[in-house]
């Protein structure tokens, strides 16, 4: 019988249970995940179910790592994600939470575009540190994902997005997320990659400023290419500013509908 | 002139040009994304389009924050 040991195939004898080959296999692992989900029990294995053993707190080797890491994935998953590619235009509360999701779910490669540094006024809701104050954002973030997934393929172009070098930056992605800030951004960026790159995928957002109810916050197909998320009307403006929950909240849901695209699913 | 806006029937005049449909619906077109009958048109393109009866026209209006 096959089954999957740290995604590596291997052949048992039919009958096996969990507890036989996590003992067989690796005596001192204390963490024993069956199918994406973590087992106490002492099942027969089925065939092609998928075993990960982990010792914790043991760096694993960088062979097992990826399989390791995935462990959680719900099964079947991984490899899609792993073979994708996904721009971010845009590094800033958004796109850095939306570049950390994916990372941390191993998606293949990711192409993060932004023009600008890393400030104090930033780390309210952004994914930097302290001591990354004064760096592109870019560069930052990029050490950040390698920090959290060295196994991803992180492009960080630092630059301004323009209607003139969209295609140029974007035209290879899966899905494109637009993260920017500005409107007049946003629809930049909307308009040119959905007239430039027909056919292809973006993830928008609109009205995640403040403090409004999380639950207002939605997916919504708006084109066949085109899904925004946000409430639709709440903007950064004076007297509203923008904090880590709201904004992180529809970063998930971004990063959510970009992992629903790459595998094949509606986002909404 | 009847056109559908967001998937609504709505009433124009008579070959109107977009950006003026814009302006009567006090949308800055620097911050609006416009599908003219399935296909999205840039902002360079707004005041050189021309709606006829019966367009399907979607506009979404993005509010800044990020």
């Amino acid at each position: 019988m096959q089954v999957f040991l740290n995604e590596r195939e291997i052949t048992v004898p039919t009958g096996t249970t969990l507890k036989q080959l996590s003992s067989q296999q690796k005596a001192d692992a204390d963490l024993i995940i069956l199918n994406g989900f973590p087992s106490n029990a002492d099942p027969p294995l089925n065939e092609s179910d998928r075993i990960v053993l982990i010792k914790r707190g043991e760096i694993p080797a960088p062979e097992e790592l990826e399989a390791l890491m995935m462990s959680r994935h719900t099964p079947g998953v991984h490899e899609k994600v792993r073979n994708s590619s996904v721009g971010i235009a845009g590094a800033g509360g958004l796109g850095s939470s939306i570049a950390l999701a994916l990372a941390r779910i191993g998606v293949g490669r990711l192409i993060v575009v932004d023009f600008d540094l890393v400030e104090p006024s930033n780390l309210n809701r952004q994914q930097y540190f302290i001591d990354q104050i004064g760096q592109p954002k870019v560069e930052a973030l990029r050490d950040n994902l390698l920090r959290t997934n060295p196994l991803v393929k992180v492009q960080a172009i630092h630059d301004r997005v323009t209607a003139g070098n969209i295609k140029h930056l974007f035209g290879t992605v899966d899905v494109l997320a637009e993260a920017f800030d500005a409107a007049d951004q946003k629809s930049m960026l909307v308009s040119g990659f959905l007239s430039q790159c027909p056919g292809m995928p973006l993830v928008a957002a609109s009205g995640i400023a403040g403090f409004g109810p999380a639950n207002e916050i939605r997916t919504e197909k708006v084109t066949k290419q085109l899904y925004i998320v946000g409430d639709g009307c709440s903007a950064a403006q004076p007297g509203q500013g923008l904090m880590a929950p709201r904004v992180g909240i529809a970063a998930g849901h971004q990063a959510n509908a970009i992992l629903r695209l790459l595998l094949g699913k509606e986002p909404a | 002139m009847d056109i559908q806006l967001n998937g609504k029937a709505f009433q124009t005049d008579p070959e109107i040009r977009l950006n003026l449909l814009l302006e009567s619906l006090k949308l800055d077109p620097q911050q609006v994304v416009v599908e003219l009958n399935g296909s999205v048109l840039t902002i360079d393109q707004f005041s050189a389009t021309t709606l006829a009866h019966g367009d399907i026209v979607e506009i979404v209006q993005f509010v800044g924050g990020g």
